[in-house]
Parts: C-alpha cells; structure tokens; sequence
C-alpha cells in the first residue's frame, strides 16, 4: 500500500486550473522528485499533499484512509508530515527555540525536546548556532535551520520545496549532504520539487514530470531522461534533439528513419511508414575530425555552425542536413581543433536514440 | 527666574525626601494607568487578533473607524463616562462617579481605539508566510496564531507603551469623572493643574520630573528590548 497517494486531484484559483487530474503514489521510505519548469503547479502539488490547502477537487490518501478536509483527524496527519518550504522563515527566536517548536506544538516533554533538537542541529551541522538569533543567519543557515525544524519531529513524510533554489553552490552542496545523509540513514520518505533536473537524478527513486498543472510522465531518473514520453518531457529533461522523421524500414526492432532527407538507424518497436519523433541527448553525440572512428551506427558530416562555452563544456551546433546539438569537453575542441565553419563527423549508437510516436 | 530655580530645587528635595503626598500621588497614578493598560491590552490582543485573522464584510472599514477614535478628545471621553455614572444616568446606581474605579473605566475607553489599531497593524506587519511556516511545521489554527502574535510581539509592546502613555498624560478625563479629590482621586496630571493654578509650583514641578522621568525609562527600557534581537 502506498504510503501517500492522490486519486485525480485537482486544483483551482480563481477559476484559474493549476492542477489537472494528478493520480500519484509515494511509497514509504521512496524519494520522490517533482521536477517541471517554473508556474507547473509543483509548489501547489506539495500543499496539497501537506494538508496546507484543500483541493478543488479529488482526494488524498494518507495510508489508504482518506484525509478529511477539516478536523482533528487533518491535524493529526499533518503532524506526521513536515515541509520546507522555498524560501524558509525563521521565527525571531533562537535557532533552538525554532527547531523546538514543532516538538512543543507536539506536546513532547522538556528532557525528549532538547535531545532532539540537539541531534538535529548536529545533523545540519549549526550545533554552535544554537543560541543565535535565527533571523541573523545566512541564507544556506536559514535554509538548514529549516530542514532540522521539519526533521526533528521524525515526519512519515518530509516535503521540500526547492531545497536549494536560492542558494550559492557551497551551500548547496551542504544541503545536498544533508539530505543524501537523512535518506539513507532514516530511510526518509521524501517528496521534493525541484527544477535542477540532476539534483533530481541525484537524490530521486522516481521522478515525476509536471507541466502546466498535468503530471506527464512518472518514471524512474532513468526512464525519465533518456526515454521521455512526449517532446515537452524531452525539452524539459534536456533532450536537445527532437528530430521529425518517418519510419521507412525496419528491420527486427532495428529502423530506418528518414530525416530530412537523410537517413537515420534506431532501435525501435514502431512499424514502417510510423511519423515519430527521435530524442538524442546531447551528451549521446560524438565529435570527430575523421571518418570511421567509431563503432556508432550513425554517422553524418556537417558544417559547425555555433560554438559556444557553458563552464568546463562546449556546445557545438552541426548543420548535417538537421540540426544535432552535441557538448564535448573544452580540451577536447581546443585538441580537435573545432572552429565555426569547420567540416566534422558526427555520430550517435542507434540505442542512444529514443522513438516516440508523432500525431499528425 | 528665582523662583523657578528655587521651586526646581524645592522639586527636587521633595522627591529626594520621598515627601509622603508626592509618593501617594505618583503611586495612585501608576496603579491607575497600570491597570488601565493592562485592561485595555487584555481586551485588545484578542479582539485585535479576532479581526486581524478573520475575513469579513466591513472589514477596511471597522479598522478606518478604529484609527478615526485614535485622537478623541479625553473631554469627550469624560463627558460621556460621566453622563453613564452619573447619578441619573443608566449606571448611575452604581455609585461609581468620582472614583478611581471609574477613572479606569474611563481611560479603558480612551486608550482602546489606540491599542486596538497599533495591535492589528502589529499583526499586519507580521510576514504572512509566519501563520503558513507554523501550520507546515504541524501547529494547530490557534498555536499558529499564538506564533504570529509572538512575531509580533515587540510592535505590540509599544501598543501597550502607546495605551499607557495616553493613559498617563491625560488630564481632561480624570479631572471630569475622578473630581481631583485629595487622598483619593488626585493624579499627577491633576495635581500639576491644580498647584499650578493655585501658584504653587513646587508641588507640580516635582510631579513633573517624575512624569517625564517615567516616560524617559519606559521607553529606554523598550527600546532596549527591542534591540537585543534586532
């Protein structure tokens, strides 16, 4: 049985839908990743979940018994859950008073309070801070202060939106070791939103993708980034090249697709004459200055038409009667020798490239 | 100017000496305005909040008129306390006219609207998100107002200082519905005027350092709490 789940929740402000027939399952000790571009509705997913807001419509299952919407019932799960939000706030008291309330809205005794929230603050490393005013920390200290606030009542359930949205990457990183830490040593049920696609990857068992308030695919990290269900989740997940084509033979689960007048092999169950979409992920692309250097079943020649550097990477553009977008190492382009305007191979496994059916 | 020298340092002998009518008006005064203060707070922290945390038709409108009643003359206050007690009037039986009780009565009234506004800003300045981080962190409707009102609090102490210094300074009110009577209703306010009036300014010049000097320590020390966790 599902920990949390929701049968075709629904939300809406102001006649306004934000959420549209969401049906999900957290399993316990499962973490969960909500990941969708800004305005998805992940935010109202999470309050939702939380107890904080009622939906429109729909309903929501807390170990298979439904949650009422009001009542002491509702506050008793509640307080079995617990939630970080995005940009936290600190109560103008100490950082141990903050962690603490949770525990004494709880009703917990003196002696119980101050061992946990001892632990807590050991955990997020902010033991020394213990008596500061907590409005005078740092952002990443707020953030931590937080997440021991929401993990000192040991919840069932912890929801964190944007963990590290406003973050520098220091402390980001603490963050991270954070939670890498409560995953694996309380075997946490977590359910996060996040728009940093690999901090999903890095922390998720399953991920769900929410786009304009529907959730369009749930999957593990795996199936989520290399086969996405739709050019949206592609976009989403950095899938950098859609390609239209049709199918024009196939051949045991090996076909042939014509793009553009080119032709491209794939591994794929469609049938012949099938308009499908094909997914490549920029890192799947190798660049070359010769031919016949790889055992890829994919090779084209092309033109470099955009070069430009993201941090230790270079994205390079390649006219090969399609676009394909591929990223190479810095050293790498500098030893090649790539430059705009330049003639190079480029090349791509047949199972590097995902088919998806295209409705026309 | 002598005069005025000679009357300071006679002012000053008095408090000095702890001059036994100098001490019982200062101590009739502090419980009168104390008690007023205390009062009033009790019945404005909960309705402030009443009308803070609900939504309802009106609302913009109640807290428009509860800042119009924050400069009511305390004449006005008085004359219609004094109207209720008096002898003929619908409390009247009571035979509460010219007593300190009514003096609290009156200045209850008078400081109300002014505590009651300061309260329901005190809560308005309040992140809204505190009430919502509350909830998420498993409190209950009525732990998570307590935490908003504990947000607030600092603001709300100065309502309090606001209410209690209005209640102190007044003179009108105390004068109408109090009768300055010696040994029973004279406050510093009304004793000043009256000295004063009657030319003997040792008495009011000492009342008056101990008034300002009050002010001056109450706020000193509010404005130390409130530094401490700023």
């Amino acid at each position: 049985m599902a920990l949390l789940e929701t049968v075709n929740l629904e939300q809406k402000y102001d006649g306004h839908q934000v959420l549209k027939d969401i049906n999900l399952n957290v399993n316990r000790g499962e973490v969960f990743a909500l990941i969708g571009p800004t305005g998805a509705g992940k935010t109202t997913l999470l309050r939702l979940l939380d107890l904080l807001e009622l939906p429109a419509s729909g309903k929501i299952r807390f170990e298979g018994v439904h949650v009422p919407r009001s009542g002491k019932h509702r506050l008793e799960i509640r307080r079995r859950m617990s939630f970080v939000q995005q940009k936290p706030l600190v109560f103008t008291m100490s950082v141990y008073d903050n962690v603490a309330c949770g525990l004494r809205w709880r009703r917990e005794g003196g002696e119980s309070v101050r061992k946990k929230v001892d632990n807590a603050l050991h955990l997020v490393n902010l033991a020394e801070y213990s008596n500061r005013n907590a409005k005078t920390l740092s952002g990443g200290e707020t953030q931590r202060v937080a997440i021991a606030r929401a993990l000192v009542t040991e919840p069932e359930v912890l929801f964190l939106d944007e963990p590290t949205a406003n973050l520098d990457p220091v402390s980001t990183s603490k963050v991270e070791e954070v939670l890498a830490h409560v995953i694996k040593e309380r075997k946490a049920t977590i359910v996060m939103a996040t728009h940093d696609m690999s901090q999903g990857q890095r922390l998720a068992d399953r991920i769900g993708v929410l786009i304009g308030g529907e959730m369009l695919q749930i999957g593990s990290p795996n199936e989520i980034f290399c086969t996405p269900k739709n050019t949206e989740v592609a976009e989403l997940v950095g899938v950098e090249n859609i390609l239209k084509g049709v199918i024009s033979e196939k051949d045991d689960n090996l076909v042939t697709i014509q793009v553009n007048g080119s032709t491209i092999q794939a591994v794929s169950d469609f049938e012949t004459g099938e308009a499908i979409y094909a997914f490549i992920r920029p890192e799947d692309i190798t660049f070359t200055h010769k031919k016949d250097l790889t055992s890829a079943r994919n090779m084209f020649s092309g033109k470099v038409t955009r070069m430009h550097q993201v941090g230790p990477l270079v994205r390079i553009e390649v006219d090969c009667g399609f676009n394909l977008l591929g990223v190479i190492t810095k050293t790498s382009a500098e030893e090649l020798n790539f430059d705009i305007g330049r003639k190079i191979y480029a090349s791509f496994k047949a199972t590097a490239i995902h088919v998806i059916r295209r409705w026309v | 100017m002598t005069a005025i020298w000679e009357g300071f340092l006679k002012a000053l002998e008095l408090i000095v000496t702890l001059d036994p009518e100098v001490l019982e008006i200062t101590g009739r005064t502090l419980v009168i305005s104390i008690a007023s203060t205390i009062i009033a707070g009790l019945i404005c922290l909960p309705l402030g909040s009443l009308i803070h945390f609900n939504n309802f038709h009106g609302k913009r409108t109640l807290i428009n008129l509860i800042q119009t009643f924050y400069s009511v003359p305390t004449v006005a206050v008085g004359l219609i306390v004094f109207l209720i007690f008096s002898r003929s009037g619908p409390l009247g039986f009571m035979e509460l006219l010219f007593t300190p009780q009514v003096m609290v009565v009156g200045q209850i009234i008078l400081i109300s609207p002014i505590m009651l506004g300061l309260v329901i800003a005190a809560l308005s300045g309040v992140d809204k998100a505190a009430h919502e981080t509350a909830v998420a962190i498993g409190a209950s409707q009525f732990q998570a107002i307590t935490m908003v009102i504990r947000e607030a609090r600092f603001a709300i102490y100065s309502a309090l200082i606001m209410g209690f210094g209005r209640a102190i300074s007044e003179v009108g009110l105390a004068l109408m519905v109090g009768g300055n009577i010696r040994g029973y209703t004279r406050v510093m306010t009304t004793a000043i005027s009256l000295e004063t009036s009657k030319g003997d300014i040792v008495l009011s010049i000492a009342l008056g350092i101990i008034l300002i000097s009050l002010a001056l320590i109450i706020n000193f020390s509010l404005s130390r709490l409130q530094q401490r966790w700023r």
